[in-house]
């Protein structure tokens, strides 16, 4: 199945972009997606192994189980205000 | 009840008509502001970069939430994004009550909650040249999930 990962402020410039779709055996979970993504090294590997995850737009655990067409987004620290 | 997220400068007067009522005693307006100084370094300016969607979803929970403390739904909210110059606002926040307490508490309360889960991030440049994502606060995914 495929997943759409979005990376934002530090963790977008230490990967160096921004969106990407991957695929995920079924049953993955946030974890597994954060693995996938290291893995492919280069500045992804620099991304946190445990990094806060929302997904489709809400804050999630990182054992989530993901579906098909999911929206995973990988947040940094936030700094609004 | 209003909250946005935009990339125009804030017109920090117009969110005063959004509030108020013939029953209300107070007015609250807080305005945060890019500041010339963090931790010992001259900044000449701040980018801030934002999860739009989820931070437009995410900035109406904190609204509805701050409603409660209020008593009223008297409140507007405006987040800037993009690039900002020293002393352009960054957010602002209008609140008004019957009486002042509560106001103070949920204009506090929106201030606060925007800086621990609000999905934005802020780049300082610096007036020695480069600059640096600001360290923030770690969102609590665990009990939210």
């Amino acid at each position: 199945m495929k997943v759409r990962l979005l990376l934002f402020a530090l963790y977008k410039d230490l990967a160096g972009l921004e969106e990407v779709e991957i695929d995920v055996p079924v049953g993955a979970t946030g974890s597994n997606v954060v693995e996938v993504l290291r893995a492919r090294g280069g500045g992804l590997a620099r991304l946190p192994e445990r990094p806060v995850i929302a997904v489709n737009r809400e804050y999630a655990a990182l054992d989530t189980e993901l579906f098909d067409g999911d929206e995973v987004a990988l947040l940094p620290p936030v700094a609004g205000g | 009840m209003h909250n946005a997220l935009t990339r125009d400068p804030i017109d920090v007067a117009a969110l005063l008509p959004l509030v108020g009522d013939p029953e209300d005693g107070a007015v609250l307006l807080f305005v945060g502001v890019v500041r010339n100084h963090n931790d010992g370094q001259s900044v000449n300016g701040m980018r801030y970069d934002a999860y739009v969607e989820m931070a437009e979803r995410v900035l109406g929970d904190i609204c509805r939430e701050a409603a409660v403390r209020l008593g009223t739904d008297r409140l507007a909210v405006v987040h800037r994004i993009g690039e900002l110059g020293v002393g352009d606002a960054s957010v602002a926040v209008a609140v008004s009550s019957p009486h002042r307490a509560e106001a103070y508490d949920a204009s506090r309360y929106i201030i606060e909650e925007i800086k621990t889960r609000l999905p934005v991030w802020k780049q300082e440049h610096y007036e020695e040249g480069g600059g640096r994502w600001l360290e923030g606060h770690v969102p609590q995914t665990g009990e939210l999930a």
